[in-house]
This record gives C-alpha cells, sequence and structure tokens, in this order.
C-alpha cells in the first residue's frame, strides 16, 4: 500500500483533514489567528477560545459516541438534558423561586452533584426506554428532547436564575492565579475516565460488540439490554457534566438557550470522527478532535459574521454530505462506477 | 377468532384514544365549565387553533406508517411562516405566487429528504434532523426579526385569515347581553379537515395507500411482492413536507407573523398526535382518523393549561411528552404481548 493511501485509510484522518482545513481557511483570513497572549493573568487567543468553547461538545460527543456504537441511533436529548440539570443546580444552590443570589443555600458541591445526578437520571430514563422497552433511540430519547426543557423552566418558576457566587464562576471560566480556562481540564477528566473505563474493563469490547450484534452478544453471554442502558447512562452523565460547565459560564440557567442546537453539534462530531453512525466500532479520540474541529467551524463562522441561529444550516448541510459519503449504497455505487472505469480501460487495452 | 385477534391490538389502541378524549374533554368540562369549556365553541377553537398541525399529523403518520419518521416539519413551518411574512411583509410580494413558492419548497424539501432516506438507505432521523437544523437556519437567513402580516400590508390573506363560517345558530348560546354568539369556524378547518378526508381516503383505497402499509409492515415481503420500496419511501417523505407546506399555511393564517423561534417543538406534537392515534412507530399500522383524534387530545391539554390560567406554559409540553412516553410504552406491551403469543 502507498503511503499516502495508508494515511487516508486512518480513521482519524478524516477528523483531522477537516479541522486543517478549517484552521487554514483561518490563517489565510486573519494571519493574527494562531497568536496566543496573555491578557489579566489568563491565556489569550482564538486557539484557546475554541479549545474552552470546544469543551461543551467534546464532554457531550464522549456519551453520544458510546451511545451511537451500541445502539446504532442517537440520543438527541443531550441540549435539553444539559439545560434541565443547570436549571437544577441554579434551582439547589439558590433556593426554589429566588431568581437572584449571591448566598447558596447548601454547598456547591452538593448542587452541583444534584445537576449531574439529574443528568444520570434523564440517561437511566432513555436507556430503560431503548434498551428494555427497545423503542427506536431516537423516538425514546425525543420524549426528554422536548420535556427535559419544560421541567427545567418549572425548576427555575419560569425564569432566569442567577447565582452571583464567585466560585461558581470558576467551572466555565478561570480558577485564579491559573491561566488556562478550567473546562478543558474537565474535558480532559471526562475523556481521561471514560477511556480508562473503556480500556481497563471489558465495557469497550462490550459496547462494540453489544453495537455490532446485538443477539449474538446476548448469545455469547453478554448482557445487551445491561451495556446499552450503561451507556445511555454514561452519555446522560456527560450531558450533565456538561450543563455545567455550560450554566457556570454565565453563571446563571437559562433553560430557553443552555444546550440549545448542541445535540447536532455532538452529533456531527461522532460521525465527523470517523464513527459509523449505524453503530458498532467506535473511536473516542475521532470524536473528540471531531468536536474541536465543529467548535473550530463554529467560531470561524462567527468570526465571518453568520449569526448563532443561522450556523446550523452549514453544519447541517455537512451532516448530510457525512451520512451520504459514509452510506454503503453510495460507497457501491462508487466502486461500481470504479470498476466499470477499470473494466473499460482494461478492455481499450486489449483493442489495442 | 380473526377478527378477534384484529381487534385485540390496533383498534385497542384507537378505541383507547378515543375514550380518553373523550375523558379528558368531559373532565374539562366538568372542572371549568365556568370559564366556557362546555360551548361549542370551545371545542372548535381546538380546531382551529390546531388546523396547521392536523395537516402535519397526517404527513407523519404516512411516514410513520413506512417505518420511518420526519423531525424536520416544526422547522420547516417556521421557514414557511418566515417566507409568507417576509415575503408579504418586507417586500409586499402578493399571496398566491407565494404559496405556491411554499408548496414547491416543499415537494423539494421532501424530494431531497425522502430521496437520501429511500435511496441512500440513510436513517430517516439522521436525514430529517439535518433538514430540521437547515430549515431553522434558514429562517434564520432570510430574516431574524418577528415580522407580523398586517392588514395594510396583505388584505387578501388578512381577509382569509379573518374569514369565518358560520354554523347553524341552534349550536349557539346567549351571553350576558342577551345576544345569541353564533359558533364559526375558519377556513383553515375546512382544508385540514379536507386533508384527512383525502389521506384517509389514499390510505385505504389507493395502489400507493396499500403500498405504504405493505413496506412498513415487512420490507423484506414488499421487495419480493415486486413492490418499489424505495419510490414508496420517498413519495412518503415528499407527501409529508408537502402536507408540511399547506400546514405551514393554515398555521400562518392562525399567527400572522412569521420568526425563527415559531413552531419550536411541533415536530414533537406531530410525532406525539399520530401516536397516540394508534400509529406503530415500527410501521404498517395506524390511520389519519385516530391522528385526528391524537391532534384534538393534545390540543385539549394545551386548552387544559391555558384555561387554568396559573399552570406554566411548559406544564403542556410536558403533559403531551409523558402521554407519549405513555403509548409507547403501551404499544411495545403491546408487541410483546402479540409475540408471546406467536411463539
Amino acid at each position: 500500500m502507498d503511503p499516502i493511501k495508508r494515511i487516508t485509510k486512518q480513521q482519524l484522518f478524516l477528523p483531522f483533514f477537516c479541522l486543517l482545513i478549517v484552521l487554514l481557511i483561518n490563517l489565510i483570513k486573519s494571519p493574527t489567528f494562531f497568536n496566543i497572549g496573555i491578557q489579566h493573568g489568563v491565556l489569550y487567543g482564538r486557539l484557546i477560545d475554541i479549545l474552552n468553547r470546544g469543551s461543551e461538545i467534546a464532554i457531550l460527543a464522549v456519551g453520544q459516541t458510546l451511545v451511537v456504537a451500541v445502539s446504532a441511533g442517537t440520543d438527541i436529548s443531550v441540549g435539553s438534558v444539559m439545560s434541565l440539570s443547570a436549571c437544577g443546580t441554579c434551582m439547589m444552590l439558590a433556593g426554589y423561586g429566588v431568581n437572584s443570589t449571591t448566598q447558596l443555600a447548601v454547598p456547591m458541591g452538593i448542587g452541583i452533584l444534584f445537576g449531574i445526578f439529574l443528568g444520570g437520571l434523564c440517561g437511566a430514563m432513555n436507556g430503560a426506554l431503548v434498551a428494555k422497552l427497545k423503542i427506536q433511540p431516537m423516538v425514546a430519547t425525543l420524549i426528554l428532547f422536548t420535556a427535559a426543557r419544560a421541567i427545567g423552566l418549572l425548576l427555575c418558576n419560569n425564569q432566569i436564575t442567577y447565582i452571583r457566587y464567585e466560585p461558581y464562576k470558576y467551572l466555565g471560566n478561570f480558577i485564579p492565579g491559573c491561566p488556562i480556562p478550567t473546562a478543558i481540564f474537565v474535558t480532559i477528566a471526562v475523556i481521561a475516565i471514560v477511556s480508562i473505563l473503556l480500556r481497563k474493563t471489558a465495557l469497550g469490547l462490550y459496547i462494540q460488540s453489544a453495537g455490532i450484534n446485538s443477539r449474538a452478544a446476548r448469545i455469547s453471554g453478554i448482557n445487551s439490554a445491561m451495556i446499552c442502558f450503561v451507556c445511555y447512562v454514561i452519555c446522560g452523565l456527560c450531558a450533565g457534566i456538561a450543563g455545567m460547565v455550560a450554566s457556570s459560564r454565565i453563571y446563571s440557567a437559562d433553560s430557553n438557550n443552555i444546550g440549545l442546537n448542541y445535540e447536532l453539534d455532538a452529533i456531527l462530531a461522532v460521525a465527523l470522527g470517523g464513527n459509523s453512525l449505524g453503530g458498532g466500532k467506535f473511536n473516542l479520540a475521532g470524536a473528540v478532535v471531531g468536536a474541536y474541529t465543529i467548535q473550530a467551524i463554529t467560531t470561524t463562522l462567527l468570526a465571518m459574521g453568520v449569526s448563532t441561529d443561522q450556523a446550523p444550516v452549514i453544519k447541517a448541510i455537512i451532516v448530510i454530505i457525512i451520512v451520504v459519503v459514509q452510506a454503503p449504497t453510495f460507497k457501491e455505487w462508487i466502486a461500481n462506477t470504479e470498476a466499470k472505469r477499470k473494466a473499460l480501460a482494461a478492455e481499450g487495452g486489449q483493442k489495442a | 377468532m380473526k377478527k378477534l385477534n384484529k381487534f385485540s391490538g390496533n383498534t385497542v389502541l384507537l378505541l383507547i384514544t378515543i375514550v380518553l378524549f373523550i375523558g379528558m374533554y368531559a373532565a374539562g368540562c366538568v372542572i371549568y365549565s365556568a370559564k366556557g369549556f362546555t360551548h361549542v365553541q370551545t371545542f372548535l377553537n381546538l380546531l382551529i387553533t390546531n388546523a396547521g398541525l392536523i395537516c402535519v399529523a397526517c404527513g407523519m403518520t404516512c411516514v410513520m406508517l413506512t417505518g420511518g419518521i420526519d423531525i424536520s416539519v416544526g422547522s420547516l413551518i417556521a421557514m414557511d411562516c418566515m417566507i409568507l411574512a417576509y415575503g408579504m411583509g418586507v417586500k409586499g410580494w402578493p399571496c398566491i405566487p407565494l404559496i405556491i413558492l411554499i408548496l414547491v419548497i416543499g415537494l423539494i424539501f421532501g424530494a431531497v429528504q425522502g430521496y437520501l432516506i429511500g435511496y441512500l438507505k440513510i436513517q430517516p432521523f439522521i436525514i430529517t434532523m439535518a433538514g430540521m437544523f437547515f430549515a431553522r437556519g434558514m429562517t434564520a437567513v432570510i430574516c431574524t426579526d418577528q415580522i407580523s402580516i398586517t392588514q395594510d400590508m396583505n388584505p387578501m390573506f388578512y381577509k382569509w385569515a379573518n374569514a369565518k363560517i358560520n354554523l347553524p345558530g341552534f349550536l349557539g348560546y346567549v351571553n350576558k347581553k342577551g345576544k345569541t354568539v353564533v359558533p364559526f369556524i375558519r377556513p383553515t378547518v375546512v382544508i385540514a379537515l379536507l386533508v384527512v378526508a383525502i389521506i384517509f381516503f389514499v390510505l385505504k383505497y389507493t395502489k400507493f395507500g396499500r403500498n405504504l402499509y405493505a413496506v412498513g409492515g415487512n420490507q423484506q415481503s414488499a421487495t419480493m411482492m415486486g413492490l418499489n420500496v424505495k419510490a414508496t419511501k420517498m413519495k412518503a417523505y415528499i407527501l409529508s413536507s408537502f402536507l408540511c407546506s399547506i400546514g405551514g399555511i393554515c398555521y400562518c393564517l392562525n399567527t400572522m407573523s412569521g420568526s425563527v423561534q415559531q413552531a419550536l417543538g411541533f415536530e414533537m406534537n406531530a410525532i406525539a398526535s399520530s401516536v397516540i392515534g394508534g400509529t406503530l412507530l415500527t410501521g404498517g399500522v395506524g390511520n389519519v382518523i385516530g391522528s385526528l383524534f391524537g391532534v384534538l387530545i393534545n390540543g385539549t391539554i394545551s386548552t387544559l393549561v391555558t384555561t387554568n390560567g396559573k399552570l406554566l406554559s411548559s406544564w403542556s409540553n410536558i403533559m403531551t411528552a409523558a402521554l407519549l412516553c405513555f403509548f409507547i410504552i403501551l404499544q411495545s406491551l403491546f408487541a410483546y404481548f402479540k409475540n408471546r403469543n406467536n411463539r
């Protein structure tokens, strides 16, 4: 195999390639893109911004990858669950019905754990519907896609709850004295924990086998339903953590806007990472790189003056292109035309 | 024996739906009789406000019969409303060409989605989700402001929106001033009920309708029978998007405005209506009469929430989601028992 083909065959090729193109476009448009400086004692620059803002998508993508791998469907409730857990945390911290507070009602740790627990609970509900009742993943998660945001509004008494308490802002911004955004550490921690879980236990292998053929996996002694359930719970927990980060950034719970359109970003990240949306084999690293690629695209679009409402158009087109290229029928068609071309060439050669 | 067997599964779901609707409405009548819930007009308002949803739910039912799903409908409606509002409000174009434009856009939108789903065999959810974000984004590309259509902008459209079709007077009631208030419906209701009738006829008596059931029931047998599964699926999505465009016009006639945030979560209502109406998510079972009742249940929930006045509007979302959850679980229980009986 020639070296170029060996590189393009790599699973990580697609996300890195896209990332490279996006960065290149940025470099041409504004040469100051890669500048990194220090302002007010913290790191500052576009690249840092991408790494920082991409944290939520990266965290969501980790959970989403597992869900896609195990059930060949996606969890479209992640954005809403993010908003629900943010609302839950703020409700706990501020007390019900209070819309702005400088004094916490309960210790911060308990509030944050409650938020993440809510995420896990949502994941468990999705998991139970998918794994036990065998409902298509997207229909099952559609329930929370609509309901979670509404429940969040109820928890916050239909208003935006502000937590004006300095340490609560650390998670989404900076810890004093540390120049690197805290969200990056959170992302690294989540990725590390999940990859250790996958590498050091047999969970990763189980997920793949359940995703490739759930019946065969069950017959060979794997509790497919349980594995599927666990994946959804992990996805819910990830959404909860992402919700914490998003809420901490704006030190409030804005149920209508936190996590809006994030489900598309998360799914896009998984697809861009070279993971088949048909389930089975998965690559966590690919999804994470994919997530940062998405964020780079978003940042570029915003820098070019496209509004946040309009950005989904381009992302939707990218999703369609990726899934079309991945589609077996399309691959077959390409292979057929290639074979025909070769056959024609061979015929021509014989005649000559 | 055969008849009994048929009765046990699908008809029961439909019966539950109808009983649930009547029960809910009766409960509403008892609790809120002082607030005018017992008037015929309240029921007609249910139809008027949900005319768009009825059209969309019919399309959704057709797609779900093939075992697919279309979650782009809410955004497509937002885009339709925006095109109408922007075209009439900002550009001052006449409404007939705009309506034709919207219908054509619906056809093209459905054709693209249908081609990708039917011929390239990509999961319907992924494609229609991309379509959902695409349409919502396009709405923002057209205009990010909220535009209202007023009488000066387009008198004709305004006249359509406010046209009343009076029903016989004996259905009315006498108000406090001693005047008889005659119940009325709007033209959108006629459109919606016409759509239901046509789709009911299509599903029951045409080749295309039977094909939809066959494809959803068992794709492999349908292929072996010589049906063109790919084309049938594609047609289903075209029909859905087209009906969605009609629904969009009805919706716009109701709201008379266009904004990016419009019809948010509408796909959920449409899917819930179909599922509550007895359409199986796995495909092959269902009809539009059930979906009509599904829409009515949906409408009753939100009417109950608004009539109460104290509850937050998000309660109607939660209630719908809970009801959807309940019916999905019910469906899978039915499927489970059916499987066990077959064994």
